[in-house]
């Protein structure tokens, strides 16, 4: 008995639940495809968008071919309305949009993470409070929002990272007030309170390391969201138009007729990007939240048993 | 008891939201610092009388407090001052404006309802066949792509077929049309915008769908029903389907806002001359007095969209009493 009251203190617990998270991730990738592939587009993004400027063609700002010239074996996607290479392009809206992407989802983690370990380990009015405030900003239109904001604020890559962690973070939120709440009736939990340990060392030791891959998944997921939010901003002119970011490459791509020229490679590949980056966060943010979440676990095992019918062949007539 | 509780409890949140955006609505444009002009009265061109007329309606010249009390007083009675651009009564603009939004919206949300419920159902009927992997996986695309990216795809494709600019022809105010033609005529340009809606907004009715049929599908009663020897057909649409809905109702219900932005979006592609492209045009002619307007009937439309869906699913599943 006393061994197990001592457990949660003698630096014991913190080595084994690493070693099981890390297993959780492991076995996740190794168990869901979509887990690999969308971990596996990620990554590739993020490396691209590092090594760009070593590898990127030609200039991202400067002409180097003629106005909408179309794809080439020099000009691998072709230019733009300015002739500039749009694969060059690409790779410099990458870096920008990925770190709006990052930057904002790590603001909104920040915020959401805190006010969800915040209400749902003290509860009471503080948790009231709390949630009404992400009530009342899950009802607000999100772009809306945003745009009023950002144009209030001015045009600027700060202002466009804070607005979209300012609207993002409520899901977080919620998310996490739910597992806190469960989490911190657990019986370890209140023997270490017992044990005399502070409502900061619970938090810190015992709650949030529970939290990590919660939190991954919604940190994935809303990294998709603020890429997203961003080009739909961009789009709306809200974006500093000093960078170059996959949002402004289509906005510049809408307001310059490259739809009435025809230049469809100014357009095509840019959605294909920011597509695949926010499919790839999806599918790893849902492999995630699939495997942590037990319910849906049984009901994809109840259908595994409806497929009775291959073995009845009945063919279709039969679930 | 309950149901009265139930339908009150949703009335007072709907209202106190609306409060609390337009406390925000007065808060971002008068008290936030930033670009935005805090002057309502600094009307373009306008003269002296306007301007004093303003001052007085509006209070801008007393302190932050009376002043909101004032701009409550005035939206109280309908007053959102006066475009910068137009020079008209904001609320009579931006009222004509939802007029031209709401169809649009309603057949792209009403269309994306049925195309993601027909996906749902059958990707969940057919559950890791090859057509569960299409329409899944189409979904979770036309979901990733963004709506502006999806509108100068269709642009691209069909500019040369469908009309692309607008809501009726070009020359339609000069010419009147009779009704039929003319409902036809919006039609056809309602065309690309509400495909745009459609093909934005279906992929996360299909993935909910689709869960939520599976869940279904494991229930008892499902396994009573193949226990009576009812055919599949009937079992999937009328035992599982309808059950599986209800999240729609919830579902689609938090999606309103979404789909406002999206519309937003659209209607700024397509030159659609909704309330989403006013606001756009708010944006870039600094026209203040027409984006807080917009932002305040926007937003005031939502929460309301939200609380009609609270009681339709209140009505649909008895069994809500919270």
């Amino acid at each position: 008995m006393s061994a197990l009251m001592h457990e949660p203190a003698t630096g014991m617990e913190p080595v084994t639940r690493s070693g099981r998270r890390g297993g959780f991730f492991w076995t996740l990738l190794k168990d869901r495809k979509t887990a690999a592939v969308g971990l596996g587009i990620i990554v590739f993004f993020v490396l691209l968008s590092v090594i760009a400027p070593y590898i990127s063609p030609y200039s991202a700002t400067a002409q180097s071919c003629a106005v909408f010239a179309p794809p080439s074996v020099h000009h691998w996607l072709g230019c733009d309305d300015g002739g500039v290479d749009m694969l060059s392009e690409l790779m410099q809206g990458g870096r920008i949009s990925l770190v709006v992407g990052f930057a904002a989802t790590l603001v909104a983690m920040i915020i959401g993470g805190g006010v969800g370990i915040v209400s749902g380990y003290f509860g009471g009015w503080v948790d009231i409070t709390l949630m009404r405030i992400t009530d009342y900003l899950l009802v607000i239109p999100d772009l809306v929002f945003a745009m009023v904001i950002a144009d209030i604020w001015g045009p600027s890559l700060f202002h466009v990272i804070m607005v979209i962690a300012i609207l993002e973070w409520t899901g977080t939120a919620r998310v996490i007030r739910a597992q806190v709440m469960s989490v911190k009736e657990r019986v370890y939990i209140k023997r270490t309170r017992a044990l005399g340990a502070s409502h900061a060392r619970i938090i810190a030791r015992h709650v949030l390391p529970q939290m990590g891959p919660l939190l991954i998944a919604n940190t994935v997921l809303t990294v998709a969201i603020a890429i997203y939010l961003e080009t739909a901003l961009a789009f709306l002119n809200l974006e500093d138009p000093t960078v170059t970011t996959w949002g402004t490459i289509l906005e510049h791509a809408f307001e310059r007729t490259a739809v009435s020229s025809g230049a469809w490679w100014a357009i095509v590949p840019d959605g294909i990007c920011i597509a695949l980056v926010c499919v790839g966060c999806f599918w790893l943010g849902q492999a995630i939240e699939d495997a942590l979440n037990p319910r849906l676990k049984i009901a994809h095992l109840s259908l595994t048993r409806w497929k009775i019918r291959t073995l009845a062949g009945r063919g279709t007539d039969a679930i | 008891m309950r149901r009265t509780d139930y339908v009150i409890k949703r009335a007072l949140f709907a209202l106190v939201t609306i409060f609390v955006a337009i406390t925000l609505n007065f808060f971002m444009f008068r008290v936030l610092p930033g670009n935005a002009v805090t002057d309502l009265a600094r009307v373009p061109h306008a003269g002296a009388q306007l301007r004093r007329a303003l001052t007085v309606e509006f209070g801008l010249n007393k302190p932050k407090w009376e002043q909101y009390l004032i701009y409550l007083r005035e939206l109280a009675h309908g007053n959102m001052g006066v475009s910068f651009v137009y020079q008209q009564p904001v609320s009579q603009l931006l009222i004509g404006d939802l007029k031209n939004t709401i169809p649009m919206v309603t057949v792209g949300t009403l269309a994306s309802v049925l195309v993601g419920v027909f996906t749902g159902v059958l990707a969940a009927w057919r559950r890791g066949s090859i057509t569960d992997h299409i329409s899944t996986n189409a979904a979770v695309f036309a979901y990733a792509f963004p709506t502006q990216w999806l509108g100068l795809m269709l642009l691209i494709a069909f500019q040369d077929y469908l009309p692309s600019h607008g809501m009726t022809w070009p020359l339609a105010a000069f010419f009147p049309e009779p009704f039929w033609q003319h409902l036809g005529d919006v039609g056809e340009h309602m065309i690309l915008p509400a495909l745009t809606l459609l093909l934005t907004a279906y992929g996360s009715y299909t993935l909910v769908v689709r869960t939520s049929v599976l869940e279904t599908l494991g229930e008892d009663y499902v396994l009573t029903a193949r226990a009576k020897g009812l055919p599949v057909r009937r079992i999937v649409w009328r035992h599982a389907v309808r059950n599986a809905l209800l999240p729609m109702v919830t579902m689609i219900a938090m999606d309103f806002g979404y789909i406002v932005g999206g519309a937003l979006l659209i209607e700024v592609i397509f030159s659609w001359p909704g309330i989403g492209l006013a606001m756009y045009n708010a944006v870039t002619e600094r026209d203040y007095p027409m984006l807080q307007g917009g932002f305040l009937i926007l937003t005031v439309s939502v929460i309301l969209l939200n609380f009609v869906a609270d009681l339709v699913y209140f009505r649909l599943d008895p069994r809500i009493t919270e």
